[in-house]
């Protein structure tokens, strides 16, 4: 039997949700949100989409396979999607004490107390998830049997992009290869094409989907000017919060257009490409977040399973007309993704590049590959 | 494409092991995704207990083999426009293919829809599957396919040994196993090869994982995977056979979606379109992986998908076989969102195998490549230790969870992990409790640590309720991690208390119940929506689970509902039946303006789909359980008599707890169920039964039999060994079974009876309203009294029975519906020599037999007795068993094949696993089809004959002159070939193994095919003299060889097939008799 302390999860609607701890035993604060996947806590943990939330995993049973090894540099990992844990906590309906896997080299309970996260079981997670889907995401916190109390803390009314992004460019010429400084960086390997990422808060598995078919990656700030630098495509990438806040990239993403070249975007870069094509976003009452997202090719019989992570939608209504939606979702019929009629520019606002969850929209990054060529 | 608008459908024929009650559940879906789109279906099913063969399924149902010679003549007839073949198992897999391959479908223009038959061809062809595979460089087990024993054994020595061998084309790993030398491979591959032209003999992955994916593809090429599920056990033990949880629990993000994404690559690259699943053996320490195979049809596994995920695969894989994509339906459960999706589950589903080897005199007990199991259960819950203990209660055999049961006499734990057995859950507690190490565990089972770690945590719950020695002192945490655990109370009950509790059971679980009543540790009902939580269900699709502190669904306590319990795992004796009266019972319930809920928890079942009901509890039929719900749910009442004996066996406790029981009353049913109260009402009624006396010790045993003579029933109620029920016919197999594998004692009586020999089984199936009979129908058995009543051929109307003694029989019938005032359905079982009947049995419940003669009477007695039970006054149908033109024939389905080792000889103890129903203008035509249903062939060559007692020789002879009569050659053992010589009749002799030098030997003759029936009766029912015999049964059994051993059925058999050419059977639908 494990002895573990007390502690509970407060909404600021006063919804209490008493539960145990497995992880740091530290007061936290942020918008409790849900996820329904069944696997992939640790890519969600450190995926910077999920800056200042606290995770709800609707699968009951967290930590089984514990935690890969923390392989690689700060600006690649190999297992982990950034390079750190952005969840404020993580709370599930039971722990797995002991975990097995080849590949984990620890317990995710060692991982959260290393990074001084809370991780909560015994909770009625599906009566939580219930709570938020019918009330929307809230803000919520959590306190510890004898510990500290914490204020609420809501992580939209800060630009959660700045916090995510990286301070300077770097230029990646291959997986192997260490990042090099933007200013340090000679001109492209020969028959490189070269990518600029705006990094939003940038999940790792883009930088490694993108390397992986042979261009050269320059990952730049959320508000760095792409348009002095010379690039044959622009991508851009996923990040949390509001999208309102980067009305710096908007403007230069708009700019960029100008130059006709193929520009897209995962995630937050749909919903940043949508306003630069004149569009408007809007919350969603409690978001998608999972690995089984129905969505459609407008326009066709194809369909394709997705992994989602947003709080935030595209209104395709309000799209310029020169833009079309690219991929309606099948469940709720929100906006999925954009494109211009004509040009090369387009974006999905589910997460191609997976990591977690299914990878059968992969191809996408092949068709922006042949983009470049065009 | 353009939709057909008439569909031939074929089902699976009856339940064996490795095709169950799954296929009625995909069929029935099947059937129902058809109705909705407005096709006209035929259904080829001889299966007629099943839900899919009622009434309002299919528009015209014939009750005739599904094999190509009659499908054919279906075909034939009806001219169907399409064909689905997918949702019959691989009985209407192998058919459709033969069927195709003849050219009957291109001759007939009918589509096969769904899955082109090349594309089932590429993935039932070993060599097929392995070079299609190759084209998108997937990696397959290195196998070769081989056609004689010769190259299987150059193949084995040059892939090195430890090789695993199986048959292609073959059901549920049937004929396949491993083999460590030459002389295993030897003896195992002449056996694959009697059932399969081509045997497979490829490299063994023992010890890695195995999962398994079920994946839908829509003609568009849209994929989905709606589940995966890894199996408990490591490769090497058949999936069948195997627990297995789903989702995966150990597999990483990075292992899930490798695998998922293999999946859809392959089922797009073989062009399914509908339904598929893909096993993968899975390195256990790295991403390496060998897909084991493609099933290209519904599965037990996709059975138990729909059920853990709350997805109908068959009724998806149904609409997309006509042509929808997937993108046009709506998913089910939310009736909002796309059926274009893959289910999240916020709970654990484990499922688990149930075994009847028991019941079987020399089964070998290891669990292996080939499934040997005759069901399984599924349960749910919130983590894993609570779905594995209750799951653990749902098997049904006297096991209470994983930990507080009895002691298992295992004498080498180490072996006994190496070496799994049906028990080898059990054999992990108790080595737990030896004090074996997760990692020792893991060595010698390669079990996951995961999954040792979880059951070691429940051992150490249990431990740590040991140290308190009342419930009052148990801390609430303690109590409250117990009950998430999955303890039940009596599990708390028997740690707390140890052997004071087997004492005073009863109280001391009441007690425990109350305490954490009162300490509020209740548990809650949460659904299954497909979504976890994501958006709202629209169904209730129910469990309970104490992981939870919020019920999802609200009770308005208005007693409009009532509540039917099912019949749990499918085991031998209680099967599809069951699950046929249940969802009757549910819709007369719901007809009648009741809303209807459901309590059971079989994935095969039809009862357990969610649609078939108001509410679905899938959930444990225990005292504790049950009164969990009820007391929320707060019923009109229960019914308990149409799930077989599990419900019924509750009704006095339920009784006790001021349950409102539909119907007969607790008493009554006590009455019935009682030995001594039973004996004394029929005594009081003057109605005879056959001599009984229940005794504590030999002396007393030998002065019964002393006034009743031999042979007789012996009943022990503690049970060493082997069968339960024997019948001894003289002193020294009486000692023998008395020492050897039973106990008399005190504590442990033993129930001994006259046992009657030559004398007719009578059933009586009728539906009483209070004490008055409603609607009845008696048969009889083709065989004499001494088969299992489960096993016996039963005849509806009965064809030879005298007038007086169907008078007598109702007249008994009518007093005992009164004196125990009967309201619901019940069965009575006598035995008729002359004109005298004895009452053996009676059940105040449906049994087995209700819905077979439901169909022939076409009066259906479920609805019947669900009315009477829900305070309905209901009038006698107008038509009578009289009155039919036609007959009736149930035949069982045996599985001798898969249980290596047992003796396939028929007695008193149930060894059937399934059967068949079938319908003619005359005994002889029903006889001859049902028994074709159930595998036999009719033989061209040979027959081999060992008549037994001279009583069975005599008996024998006038089949005998029939065969010599159509010109089938005789071979016969010593004692019978005299016999049959004597009475003119040619036959060849043929010797035992017991005199090798003599030629010819009777065991060559079946080993080169010169033989294609044999008929073997034992001289007696003892397992001894039995060697030369057994030999010759288990070798057919193990050639496939069709084999008879009662001399009243195969007499029956043969009569019919050299009486009425197949030609002249009649193809008539259920409707036209």
């Amino acid at each position: 039997m494990q002895a573990s302390k007390k502690a509970v999860l407060t909404l600021e609607d006063g919804t209490t949700y008493a539960g145990r701890s497995f992880g740091y035993e530290g007061p936290a604060a942020g918008e409790v949100v849900f996820n329904t996947a069944m696997t992939g806590y640790p890519e969600s943990l450190t995926d910077p989409s999920y800056e200042g939330q606290i995770l709800v995993t609707t699968f009951p049973q967290l930590g089984n396979y514990g935690v890969p090894p923390t392989l690689g540099d700060d600006d690649l990992k190999t297992y982990l999607e950034g390079s750190r844990i952005h969840c404020r906590a993580i709370i599930a309906q039971d722990y797995a004490f002991y975990f097995s896997h080849w590949l984990a080299d620890k317990s995710l309970a060692e991982w959260l107390k290393q990074e001084k996260i809370p991780g909560l079981y015994d909770i009625d997670t599906r009566a939580l998830t219930k709570h938020l889907r019918n009330h929307g995401s809230m803000l919520g916190k959590i306190t510890f049997e004898d510990g500290d109390d914490i204020d609420f803390y809501d992580p939209n009314a800060y630009n959660l992009i700045a916090m995510t992004s990286i301070g300077e460019p770097l230029v990646y010429d291959g997986i192997g290869c260490r990042p090099v400084p933007l200013a340090q960086a000679g001109p492209a390997p020969k028959g490189l094409k070269t990518v600029v990422l705006v990094d939003c808060g940038i999940k790792h598995n883009i930088i490694r989907c993108l390397l992986h078919r042979g261009v050269r990656v320059v990952r730049v700030p959320w508000d760095f000017d792409f348009n002095t630098l010379e690039w044959d495509g622009l991508f851009i990438s996923n990040g949390p919060g509001n999208p309102d806040f980067a009305t710096t990239t908007v403007d230069n993403i708009r700019r960029a257009m100008e130059r006709r070249k193929p520009i897209c975007g995962i995630c937050m870069g749909n919903q940043l490409l949508a306003k630069a094509a004149g569009g408007r976003t809007y919350k969603l009452k409690y978001g998608h977040r999972s690995h089984n997202q129905p969505v459609r090719l407008v326009g066709s019989n194809r369909c394709f399973i997705t992994s989602q992570n947003h709080g935030f939608a595209v209104d395709t209504e309000s799209l310029g007309p020169d833009w079309e939606a690219l991929f309606v979702n099948m469940n709720d019929g929100t906006n999925e993704g954009v494109r211009h009629k004509t040009l090369p520019f387009w974006s999905a606002q589910f997460h191609p590049e997976a990591s977690s969850g299914p990878r059968d929209t992969e191809f996408l990054f092949d068709e922006f590959i042949k983009d470049l060529s065009k | 494409m353009t939709k057909p608008s008439k569909v031939l459908l074929l089902g699976s024929g009856a339940l064996k092991i490795g095709e169950a009650g799954e296929f009625d559940y995909s069929g029935a879906q099947a059937l129902k995704a058809l109705r909705e789109e407005g096709v006209n279906t035929i259904l080829v099913n001889p299966n007629i207990a099943t839900v899919q063969t009622s009434e309002g399924m299919a528009d015209k149902v014939y009750f005739l083999p599904v094999t190509p010679y009659f499908v054919e003549r279906v075909i034939e007839k009806e001219r169907p426009d399409g064909i689905l073949l997918a949702f019959g198992g691989q009985t209407a897999l192998n058919c459709g293919v033969d069927l195709w391959r003849n050219g009957v479908l291109e001759k007939y223009g009918v589509e096969v829809l769904g899955t082109p038959v090349q594309a089932i061809m590429d993935t039932e062809d070993r060599e097929l599957f392995v070079e299609k595979l190759n084209e998108i460089d997937v990696k397959t087990i290195s196998s070769e396919a081989v056609e004689s024993v010769d190259s299987a054994l150059r193949v084995a020595n040059h892939l090195g040994y430890p090789v695993i061998v199986r048959a292609a084309y073959a059901l549920g790993g049937l004929g396949s196993g491993f083999c460590d030398n030459d002389a295993e491979l030897r003896s195992l591959v002449e056996k694959a090869l009697s059932f399969s032209p081509q045997v497979l003999v490829e490299k063994s992955l023992k010890g890695w994982k195995e999962v398994e994916y079920e994946v839908v593809r829509d003609r568009y090429d849209n994929c989905i995977t709606v589940c995966n599920m890894e199996n408990f056990d490591p490769l090497g033990i058949h999936t069948g056979e195997s627990i297995v949880v789903a989702p995966s629990q150990t597999l990483s993000n990075d292992d899930y979606h490798y695998l998922r994404s293999l999946a859809i690559k392959i089922i797009r690259h073989i062009g399914i379109v509908g339904e598929c699943n893909v096993q993968y053996a899975y390195d256990p320490s790295s991403m390496d992986y060998r897909v084991i195979e493609v099933n290209a049809r519904l599965s037990r596994s996709s059975a138990l998908a729909s059920k853990a995920t709350g997805y109908p695969l068959a009724f998806v894989a149904a609409k997309l076989a006509l042509g929808a994509g997937l993108f046009e339906l709506k998913n089910n459960v939310t009736q909002c969102t796309s059926a274009f999706f893959e289910p999240a589950l916020d709970y654990v589903v484990v499922k688990i195998p149930r075994w009847d080897l028991g019941k079987f005199n020399g089964v070998d007990r290891h669990i292996g490549s080939s499934m040997k199991s005759v069901g399984e259960v599924m349960a749910i819950g919130r983590t894993f230790e609570e779905a594995i203990q209750k799951g653990l209660r749902m098997i049904g055999q006297g096991m209470h969870g994983f930990v507080e049961n009895r002691d298992i006499n295992i004498t080498d734990v180490e072996a006994a992990l190496k070496q799994p057995t049906d028990r080898r859950i059990f054999v992990i507690a108790k080595a737990l409790a030896d004090g074996y190490s997760v990692d020792r565990i893991h060595e010698l089972t390669k079990i996951d640590r995961w999954f040792l770690y979880k059951l070691r945590s429940i051992m150490a719950t249990a431990g740590e309720l040991a140290k308190y020695g009342s419930i009052e002192d148990v801390p609430y945490d303690l109590l409250k991690i117990a009950k998430q655990q999955g303890f039940s109370d009596f599990q708390i009950g028997r740690s707390l208390y140890k052997q004071a509790f087997s004492v005073d059971t009863d109280a001391l679980m009441a007690s425990v119940r109350s305490r954490r009543k009162e300490l509020g540790i209740v548990p809650v009902v949460k659904q299954i929506d497909t979504l976890a939580a994501e958006y709202p269900a629209a169904t209730n699709y129910l469990y309970l689970t104490y992981n939870g502190s919020e019920n999802d669904v609200e009770y308005i306590g208005d007693h409009r509902s009532v509540v039917v319990l099912g019949s749990g795992a499918y085991r031998i004796g209680s099967s599809v039946e069951f699950d046929w009266c249940s969802v009757n019972a549910l819709q007369t319930a719901r007809r009648e303006g009741w809303r209807s809920v459901m309590i059971n928890y079989n994935p095969e079942t039809v009862s357990t789909d969610y649609d078939i009901c108001d509410r679905l509890y899938f959930d444990e039929l225990t005292y504790e359980r049950v009164m969990d719900i009820l007391e929320m749910e707060n019923p009109h009442g229960v019914i308990l008599s149409v799930g077989g004996q599990i419900p019924n066996n509750l009704a006095t406790r339920l009784d006790g707890a001021g349950v409102n029981i539909l119907g007969t009353s607790a008493q009554s049913i006590d009455r019935a169920e009682d030995r001594n109260k039973f004996s004394a009402m029929l005594d009081s009624l003057g109605i005879d039964q056959p001599r009984w006396r229940e005794l504590t010790d030999f002396a007393g045993i030998e002065d019964f039999v002393d006034e009743v003579g031999y042979p007789v029933l012996v009943r022990p109620s503690y049970v060493l060994s082997g069968a339960a029920m024997n019948v001894c016919s003289n002193p020294d197999e009486l000692r023998r079974f008395l020492t050897l594998a039973a106990n008399v004692s005190k504590k442990h009586p033993v129930v001994v009876s006259e046992f009657i020999q030559y004398a007719k089984e009578i059933e009586m199936d009728a539906v009483a309203e209070h004490g008055e009979i409603k609607a009845y129908a008696i048969s009889e058995h083709i065989e004499f009294a001494g088969v299992h009543s489960g096993d016996a051929t039963i005849q509806f109307p009965p064809q030879k029975l005298y007038v007086e003694t169907m008078r007598r029989i109702k007249k008994v019938s009518n007093a005992i519906a009164k004196a125990l005032d009967i309201s619901g359905p019940f069965n009575i079982q006598f035995l008729a020599k002359n004109n005298d009947i004895k009452v053996i049995e009676c059940n105040l419940r449906a049994s087995r037999s209700f819905p077979f003669v439901s169909k022939v009477l076409k009066i259906n007695f479920i609805d019947l007795a669900t009315r009477v039970m829900l305070g309905q006054h209901v009038d006698k149908p107008a038509k009578s068993a009289f009155d039919l033109d036609y007959v009736g024939i149930k035949a069982s389905q045996f599985s001798f094949s898969r249980l290596g080792g047992a003796d396939p000889v028929l007695g008193v103890d149930m060894a059937s696993t399934g059967e068949v129903g079938c319908l003619g203008d005359d005994t002889d035509a029903a006889i001859l089809t049902s028994l074709l249903a159930v595998g036999l062939r009719v033989p061209k060559k040979a027959v081999l004959m060992s008549n037994g007692s001279s009583r069975q020789k005599t008996d024998m002879l006038e089949a005998a002159h029939l065969l010599h009569r159509s010109g089938l050659t005789i071979y016969a053992t010593a004692g019978t070939c005299a016999f049959l010589n004597e009475n003119g009749i040619p036959a060849v002799r043929v010797y035992t193994p017991d005199t090798p030098e003599l030629q010819p030997q009777v065991l060559d003759l079946l080993h080169n095919r010169q033989v294609d029936l044999v008929v073997n009766m034992p001289k007696n029912f003892t397992g001894h003299e039995l060697s030369n015999g057994r030999k010759i049964r288990r070798v057919a059994v193990d050639l496939n060889i069709p084999l008879i051993t009662n001399s009243r059925l195969a007499s029956a058999f043969i009569r019919a097939f050299t009486t009425i050419p197949l030609s002249e059977i009649e193809i008539k639908s259920w409707e036209e008799y």
